[in-house]
């Protein structure tokens, strides 16, 4: 089973990716030797662009479906989801690789990354964050060690892994809830810069909270692709049985939402006709009422269209959440304005593609997804897929 | 003790000596300037740590004009050196808030720029166009203070505008002026300000319309140190990190007895790609 070759299908669309990937390298390249400046349209008034926006806070917020996964499956062993859990580590992994890229692309001194290590800044949110994204991405590399040992045998290393498994899976939940909520706390330094309607104290907890309810979405897209990409069945049953709990997470999180609201006193700022204002209304009613909405009413909920169309809003939504944090609420204070260049933006690209390849590579060469005993035979379902 | 400078903007006649005076000290490049209609010297950028730009306000039929020098207020509590997590900015005991890699050889930035997310008063400028940029502001001419001297901007103004000294002493001056002449605004700006800073303002027209940074989102702006806020969220940190680690371990080990073993390698495997 196991004995055969390593594989990679080239397709069209597969070359397409890969030419991508070598713009974006060329990209980064010229913007190691010749600066920021030279290809991005960051400025003083505009720190932060599309890479720390996009690629790093939505990187890491989309990665949120390995921990919530791995809480579900390793820690409440609830059994009924292990066939997403491998797919969700994987996912997990390759959204940290892509955060750590694009802040190694950003960072205007890299040579210096690994100083944080050694100067302790610790009361700077940066700090934890920077510890925490930094221990979590080793830990899924060894999460994922246990996998890549089933194809490369290697008992010994394997059994080790294995009796490290359970202080590894504990870390892996202990040490994203902690940053993903300290990636909210970076903008409580931010308190008279961030429009109120985000800003807040509890900041970091609407940015853990997001991330969790976010993953079994995260998981339900990704499969669906995959499925569709590969011609297997989705793993719908599962889908559906997750929306339950992303349901009731986003009950919550709004609730808290207008608490805090109601609490600071800037309730009325969200319907003051002010761009802030309709991109607020925007982020809660078509991304979060919305989606709960489509969970609740079980006609939709109980139809792969119904599941999958919440779920892609609630990922968009988690997205367009970190947009209007980075972007949206900071424009009116800092000034200027702010578009990413052509280069950024071939950057991002480059590198999404080099995650959906690495996707497509492993699960194509290790045991990522589950096997489909009884559709192996018949393989009819895959009419609709596209071919990835 | 800790030092400041007090600047009152009522006797600024913007001459711009202090300008010429801090590139001159701190070997600062010129930039290229374009011609415009207003006298304004423009915006602080990494070659540029401070500038005096115009304020023209109208008071009924009288026309009022104002000129406020622009850098660093070396906050007492500062948002920047709170949110480096390579220590490279630090408030010294003198007052000044330096940056560590330029003015003390201490190369740990990784240029990671929070600081300017962080600071208040957008005051940090980033070397864009270098390979291997640095942040850049105003230091406080902390190699002159360390000597003794002033600063280089306070030394060259000729009108007393720029006062260094103790901070402590130079806010019982401003209020001594502000309350023996009633053109003042009662107000030191900076006295309170995001916890208070080494630089300290007063000035006879509304700190808001000389584009002071009195007012955001319809409410004063705080007054409590950004540090200190950062820090209510951050303290929690270890503690969640036990506990939160504590309830997971339980939760596993409890839910383990009832859950069924799997031979993980029987269930998964990998995709053919070829159907």
């Amino acid at each position: 089973m196991y004995g055969r070759n390593w594989s990679f299908r080239i397709t069209w669309f597969r070359i397409l990716m890969i030419i991508f990937v070598l713009i974006a390298a060329a990209a980064a390249l010229y913007r190691f030797v010749y600066g920021l400046g030279a290809i991005t349209n960051l400025s003083d008034e505009w720190p932060w662009g599309l890479w720390i926006g996009f690629d790093l806070l939505c990187g890491i917020a989309l990665a949120g479906g390995g921990f919530s996964t791995a809480l579900v499956v390793h820690v409440l062993h609830k059994d009924k989801y292990l066939p997403i859990a491998r797919a969700a580590l994987l996912t997990s992994l390759l959204g940290y690789i892509i955060a750590m890229v694009s802040l190694f692309l950003d960072i205007g001194r890299w040579f210096n990354f690994w100083r944080p290590f050694f100067y302790w800044g610790f009361h700077s949110v940066l700090f934890e964050v920077f510890w925490c994204i930094s221990i979590y991405t080793t830990i899924q590399v060894l999460e994922f060690g246990d996998i890549f040992f089933e194809k490369v045998k290697f008992p010994a290393l394997k059994k080790i892994l294995g009796y490290l498994m359970t202080p590894l899976l504990i870390l892996g939940i202990i040490l994203p809830s902690l940053h993903q909520s300290s990636l909210g706390s970076l903008y409580i330094v931010a308190i008279d810069k961030l429009y109120p309607l985000w800003w807040s104290m509890l900041i970091p907890f609407f940015f853990v909270w997001s991330a969790f309810f976010l993953g079994p979405a995260m998981v339900t897209v990704e499969g669906t692709l995959a499925a569709r990409a590969y011609g297997r069945d989705p793993e719908l049953p599962v889908f559906q049985s997750l929306t339950k709990m992303t349901m009731w997470m986003m009950i919550i999180y709004f609730i808290v939402k207008m608490i805090d609201l109601n609490y600071r006193g800037v309730f009325g700022m969200a319907f003051n006709g002010s761009y802030e204002s309709n991109m607020f209304l925007i982020e809660m009613i078509v991304f979060i009422l919305l989606p709960i909405f489509m969970y609740a009413i079980p006609s939709i909920r109980t139809k792969l269209w119904g599941v999958v169309t919440a779920s892609l809003l609630v990922v968009v939504g988690v997205v367009f959440n970190r947009m209007n944090v980075v972007f949206t609420g900071m424009a009116k204070s800092v000034g200027g304005s702010y578009f990413p260049s052509i280069w950024e933006f071939l950057i991002t690209i480059g590198m999404w593609s080099a995650l959906a390849l690495a996707y497509l590579f492993i699960v194509e060469n290790f045991s990522i997804l589950p096997k489909e005993e009884h559709t192996h035979s018949t393989h009819t379902n895959y009419g609709t897929g596209f071919q990835a | 003790m800790s030092k400041g400078v007090l600047v009152d903007v009522t006797r600024c006649i913007d001459c711009k000596s202090c300008m010429v005076a801090c590139k001159v000290w701190n070997d600062l490049p010129s930039r290229k300037t374009e011609f415009s209609n207003d006298l304004d010297a423009g915006s602080l950028n990494s070659d540029t740590y401070t500038v005096v730009n115009n304020s023209i306000s109208e008071n009924g039929d009288e026309v009022i004009w104002r000129f406020v020098k622009r850098q660093c207020m070396h906050c007492l509590e500062p948002a920047c050196e709170s949110a480096c997590f390579t220590h490279s900015f630090v408030k010294t005991k003198e007052g000044a808030v330096i940056y560590k890699p330029t003015v003390l050889d201490q190369d740990y930035c990784v240029g990671c720029r929070y600081c300017m997310i962080a600071c208040p008063f957008d005051i940090p400028a980033f070397q864009w166009e270098k390979a291997f940029p640095y942040v850049e502001k105003c230091t406080f001419c902390y190699d002159r203070t360390q000597q003794g001297l002033q600063t280089a901007c306070a030394q060259a103004c000729p009108t007393g505008t720029l006062q260094f000294g103790e901070r402590e002493e130079l806010l019982a001056e401003a209020w001594q002026r502000i309350n023996n002449n009633p053109k003042y605004i009662k107000h030191v700006y900076g006295e309170k300000e995001y916890g208070g800073t080494s630089w300290l303002y007063i000035s006879d027209v509304p700190f808001a319309q000389l584009g002071f940074k009195t007012e955001v989102f319809n409410r004063p702006v705080t007054e409590k140190a950004i540090p200190s806020l950062t820090w209510q969220v951050l303290k929690w940190t270890p503690f969640i990190f036990v506990g939160w680690g504590a309830l997971l371990t339980a939760m596993r080990a409890y839910t383990k007895r009832r859950a069924t073993v799997h031979n993980e390698e029987e269930l998964y495997g990998p995709v053919d790609p070829k159907e």
